[in-house]
C-alpha cells in the first residue's frame, strides 16, 4: 500500500467534498486509481476526460502511484 | 523573468505593456478578455475562477516559451484572473510586442488559445435562476 496525498478541483472537489485527501492506494497505474476513488466519490467525468498531475508536474495515466506523492486529478480546464 | 500570473486581484494593464516596450518592437497586439453577462443562453450573474496554482504557473509559462520559440516575436505576458469576478471585470489578458504586427497578432490569439485549454484554471458560473455550475468543455473533435 502507498499513502498518498489526492487533490480535487472543481465539480469533482464538489463531488468528493474535500478539497483533498490522504490515502492509502494499492492500485497498478494511476488510472485505476482514479477508477477507485470514482467509485467511491461518484465522479461524473470518465478519466479519458481528466488528466492526472503528480507532484505539481502532468503525469501519464499508466504511471505507477508513488508512495508520498501528491496527485492532482484535472478536469477539463475553462479559463480565459 | 516570469511571463505568466494568476493575480488574485484586480490588475492594472499599463504597468504589464511597460514591461513589453523595447526598442527592437514595431508592433504590440493585446486581448483582454471579460466577463459577460450570459453563456449558452443563459443569463449570467457572475463567476468565481479556481486554479491549481503551481500546475497553472509552470504550464502559463511554457505556453509564454511557446510563443517566443514559434513566432518571430519579441516578448510576452499572460495574466490571469482568480476569485469572485464580477459581470464586465477583466478575467485574463495578453500582451505580445515584436518587430511586425503579423507575428504580434499570431502570437497572440496563440497564447490565449493555449492558455485556455491547458491551463488549469476552472469557471465556476453563477446564473440569474439561482442556478451555479463548474464548465468543463468537451474539447473538439480532431479528425
Amino acid at each position: 500500500m502507498n499513502r498518498l496525498t489526492v487533490l480535487y478541483f472543481a465539480s469533482l472537489r464538489d463531488a468528493a467534498g474535500v478539497a483533498s485527501e490522504s490515502i492509502e492506494a494499492d492500485n497498478a497505474d494511476l488510472r485505476g486509481l482514479y477508477e477507485t476513488l470514482r467509485e467511491r466519490h461518484g465522479f461524473a467525468l470518465p478519466a479519458q476526460r481528466l488528466r492526472v498531475a503528480v507532484d505539481g508536474a502532468f503525469a501519464r495515466w499508466d504511471d505507477a502511484p508513488r508512495a508520498g506523492s501528491e496527485v492532482a486529478f484535472i478536469p477539463p480546464v475553462s479559463g480565459g | 523573468m516570469k511571463r505568466f500570473a494568476l493575480s488574485p486581484q484586480p490588475f492594472e494593464i499599463a504597468p504589464l505593456r511597460e514591461q513589453l516596450l523595447s526598442a527592437h518592437a514595431g508592433a504590440y497586439a493585446s486581448f483582454e478578455g471579460w466577463v459577460r453577462d450570459h453563456h449558452g443562453g443563459r443569463a449570467v450573474a457572475g463567476l468565481r475562477y479556481e486554479s491549481y496554482a503551481a500546475l497553472a504557473d509552470s504550464e502559463g509559462e511554457r505556453i509564454l516559451s511557446e510563443a517566443i520559440e514559434r513566432f518571430a516575436i519579441v516578448d510576452a505576458r499572460c495574466v490571469h484572473r482568480v476569485g469572485d469576478l464580477a459581470i464586465g471585470e477583466l478575467a485574463v489578458w495578453v500582451g505580445v510586442s515584436a518587430a511586425h504586427r503579423d507575428a504580434a497578432f499570431a502570437a497572440c490569439r496563440f497564447i490565449i488559445d493555449e492558455t485556455k485549454g491547458r491551463v488549469p484554471i476552472w469557471k465556476h458560473e453563477r446564473y440569474a435562476d439561482g442556478e451555479a455550475g463548474w464548465l468543463h468543455p468537451t474539447p473538439p473533435e480532431v479528425s
